[in-house]
Order: structure tokens, then C-alpha cells, then sequence
């Protein structure tokens, strides 16, 4: 998919979908009607900047509608303490499992190996999985290791560990690293501790809304002001949500807009919720780059403490920035400061065959997605 | 790995009070756990992420996307 032109992007974009000129014409008829105005639409989601980029969108926007790339991806805000100290294990004969998009991840400054993969190259013990359910197989067979499962991710992934743990359906050789990071927090972070990022809408992640519920965002159209629209992630589904944004803009009434209405509930899944606050208890977490944003972090409740890397290793939270790689903006781009091109080691030190930075490690990390989609970046700038 | 992706449902089973489901993933087929209350079965298309079922999809879904699309256009050209 990546690689293509932003003409035969743009093409193929019309012939699946031919109501997408009618909704253009209706964002660009709405932005006119704004004046001057300039509008700072932020999508939350990786997936959602990928849809953006890879199918040419921006191209389409009108001058005074700019997207902005923002916080969502979790590989990029996981520390890199957790990754050194998971690295030391792997060496010492524990088996670390990781999803593929941690697999690469850097440790901090000078570490080396600077990643489970290059530990793994060193003999170090480090399996990468598809989903927890296949981690707690796995660590079954392998009855006589000691195993690790890193665990990050969003409210979205949360449940793969929270209902194998809830009821107890987890071998006792292996344990949870729990990096998992809460959406909603970082949302408000950015708006209270970013001044320096205007946004003026938001096309909220559509999964995680789907376990956590569509009123979850209500506080950004209750205490900023902000439009926001809950969006699924096709192209069309991102075209309707600026142009929600929009409408609201001109009609100045800010509001909270369910366009995904057909996975998205208001309240969310019940039974995800249920179990992820059964499991998990909210604590103030260290987000790589950015710093420690309240509320924002989940970690095993006491009772079970037993399946707690964190406890039993001495893996602990240090937000010291000793993450943050020399020359290396993924903090700023994760915050939508600046522009994956900003940097001067885009595409020159850190590509998605050698990446530097954690933005270029994950598939849903801005830079990785740009680099991935050079042809239409390009075009546009 | 933050990557929901629709998939069909094509065996569900329960071992004690989780229950599990092989999905189809475009023709690759795959365990996960069921994380929703809500009824599905085989046949019905859902949404699975790293592993676990978070949401059906609910199949008014075109009818419901083109409702916003009206309400968003009518008003416009009014």
C-alpha cells in the first residue's frame, strides 16, 4: 500500500467511495464560510494518521484546514527504562515477550544492546507475539522458563491482559511488565500543558472509544471547548469527521459526535471496563519525551501481585528523560509540536529499516507512518 | 499492535468464564478471547485488537454513516 502516488491514492480513494468529492466540496464550502479563519484539527490515533497520510488527505484539506498528528501512539510513550531493564532479563535467561511494534524499541541513552532485538541477536531470550493469549500458550509449553510479558498499550489492549489475570487463567512462570497508558489523561495534559499547540478540534480514537465509551471525551467540549468527533478509520469516516468539525465551527457550537456509531456505544464495552478496574489501579505515569502526566498509567492492583514483573524484578517507573536520545523529537512529534520533517534525522538517521527514534520503531508512530507514505508527503509539501 | 481490525467470527467456545473465539482475518485465522458482553456468534463480523474481541459491529452501519453525512449536508445547504 505504502509507496504509491498521491494521484493513484487519491484516484483509487474515488472510485471506492463516490460520495468523497461531495464531502470535499462540503469541508471546503464550510472552511470559506469560516473566513480566515484557521482550523487545527488534532486526530488522536495513529491509525488514523496513517489513513490521513497514506491516502493524500491533507492534499485535500482546504488552506485553512491543517491536521495534526497526535498522541496516539503507545510503543512511543513507553519508557525506556522498561526496555533496559527487560533487556537485563532476557540476557539472564528470562524470556521476554513482546508485541512486534516493542520489538525494536530503543532503551535509553547508550544503552546497549539498545533494544530486545539486538539483545535477542546477542542470545538473549525474547519471543514476539501476536496477543497475550498466545504469550500465556506459549509460557504453558514452556513450563520450566521464567517468562515476561511486556505489556503495552492503550484502554484497547488492557483487556487481552486484564481478563486472563481477573480470572486467573495464567501460568504460574509467567509475569506482566504493564506499561499500559490511558487516553483520555494525555488528551487533557496536552491541552492544559501544550499552550504552544493550538487545536481547535479532535477526531477522537474510534477503538479505544469502543471500551471506554464516546462520553469519555465530553470534558473536551465541556472544558475546552473543542469540537470533537469519535471517528471509524476510512478515509470516508475521516472526511466526515472534519467536516463535523466544521460545522460546528461555524455554527460555534462545540459538541461531542459519535460518527463510529457502528462499533462505538456511549458507554463502551461493560464487561472490558468491569474487569481492566478489577485489575488495573490508576497511577500517575511517566510518558517517554513528555514527562509524568497525571492518572495517565495502569498497574496491577495488590491482589495481584503475583503475576507483577514490576514486583518481582524491581522494574520501576524512573522519569529522568535518560529515554530521550540525543537529537532524536519523538516527544514534540508525539505532542503535534512539530512535523516528523522538522527533524533533522528524518529519513537521513532513522528510517523504518534502521530506526533511531521511538517514533519510527511503531507502526503507529508519526515518523514511521510518514516514511512509510514519502511519496504522498512529498506531493503535499 | 494498536491496530483494531474487523474480522469474522467462525468457532466460539467457553473454558471457564472466559470465552474464546477463532476469528478470520481476511483468510488468516486466529484465537482470541471475547472481551464484550454483547452477543455475538458465528458469522457476526467483529472488531479484534492485540488479540481479544472489544466490539461488534453492528450491520446498520453504512445506514448509519450515510445519516450523519445527510444531517451534516442538509443543514449546510439550507
Amino acid at each position: 500500500m505504502s509507496g504509491m502516488d498521491l494521484k493513484t491514492r487519491l484516484r483509487e480513494l474515488f472510485v471506492k467511495n463516490p460520495e468523497t468529492p461531495e464531502i470535499v466540496r462540503l469541508i471546503k464550502e464550510l472552511a470559506r464560510r469560516l473566513g480566515g479563519e484557521v482550523v487545527k484539527i488534532m486526530d488522536f490515533c495513529g491509525t488514523h494518521e496513517w489513513t490521513i497520510t497514506s491516502y493524500g488527505l491533507r492534499s485535500l484539506m482546504p488552506e485553512n484546514v491543517e491536521l495534526i498528528a497526535g498522541p496516539g501512539c503507545p510503543v512511543c510513550v513507553t519508557p525506556g527504562h522498561y526496555v533496559e531493564g527487560l533487556v537485563k532479563l532476557a540476557l539472564e535467561g528470562v524470556n521476554v515477550f513482546t508485541y512486534g511494534d516493542a520489538f525494536k524499541l530503543p532503551s535509553v541513552k547508550g544503552a546497549k544492546p539498545r533494544s530486545l532485538a539486538e539483545a535477542k541477536m546477542l542470545g538473549g531470550k525474547v519471543t514476539v507475539v501476536y496477543s497475550f493469549l498466545d504469550a500465556i500458550k506459549e509460557a504453558g509449553r514452556r513450563g520450566s522458563e521464567e517468562h515476561v510479558f511486556f505489556a503495552v498499550g492503550f484502554e484497547t489492549t488492557m483487556p487481552a491482559v486484564a481478563e486472563p489475570v481477573y480470572n486467573m487463567a495464567i501460568p504460574k512462570n509467567l509475569t506482566i511488565l504493564s506499561a499500559h497508558r490511558l487516553t483520555p489523561p494525555i488528551m487533557r495534559y496536552l491541552l492544559e500543558n501544550v499552550r504552544e499547540v493550538r487545536v481547535d478540534g479532535i477526531i477522537a480514537p474510534g477503538h479505544v472509544s469502543a471500551v471506554i465509551g464516546y462520553k469519555e471525551w465530553e470534558f473536551l467540549v465541556r472544558d475546552f471547548n473543542i469540537p470533537t468527533v469519535v471517528s471509524g478509520f476510512e478515509p470516508v469516516d475521516v472526511l466526515l469527521a472534519i467536516l463535523a468539525v466544521l460545522k460546528c465551527k461555524v455554527e460555534g457550537k462545540p459538541s461531542l459526535i459519535n460518527e463510529y456509531v457502528r462499533v462505538v456505544k456511549p458507554d463502551g464495552n461493560l464487561r472490558a471496563k468491569k474487569i481492566i478496574n478489577e485489575v488495573f489501579k490508576t497511577v500517575d505515569s511517566y510518558w517517554r519525551g513528555i514527562g509524568v502526566v497525571p492518572s495517565s498509567g495502569a498497574l496491577l492492583r495488590e491482589r495481584f501481585a503475583d503475576f507483577d514483573a514490576s514486583l518481582r524484578y524491581g522494574i520501576v517507573e524512573r522519569p529522568d528523560f535518560s529515554d530521550v536520545l540525543p537529537g532524536c523529537r519523538c516527544g514534540e512529534v508525539t505532542l503535534g509540536k512539530v512535523k516528523p520533517t522538522s527533524c533533522p534525522l528524518f529519513m537521513k538517521a532513522c528510517t523504518p529499516e534502521n530506526p533511531y527514534g521511538p517514533c519510527m520503531v511503531s507502526s503507529e508512530g508519526t515518523c514511521r507512518i510518514w516514511a512509510e507514505n514519502l511519496h504522498t508527503i512529498l506531493t503535499e509539501l | 499492535m494498536c491496530l483494531g481490525v474487523p474480522a469474522k467470527i467462525v468457532r466460539k467456545w467457553g473454558e471457564g468464564a472466559i470465552t474464546y473465539a477463532e476469528v478470520d482475518l481476511g483468510g488468516v485465522t486466529k484465537e482470541v478471547i471475547v472481551a464484550t458482553d454483547e452477543e455475538v456468534g458465528v458469522g457476526d463480523y467483529v472488531i479484534v485488537h492485540a488479540g481479544i474481541v472489544i466490539s461488534k459491529i453492528s450491520e446498520d452501519e453504512l445506514e448509519e454513516t450515510l445519516k450523519l453525512y445527510k444531517e451534516l449536508s442538509l443543514e449546510e445547504t439550507s
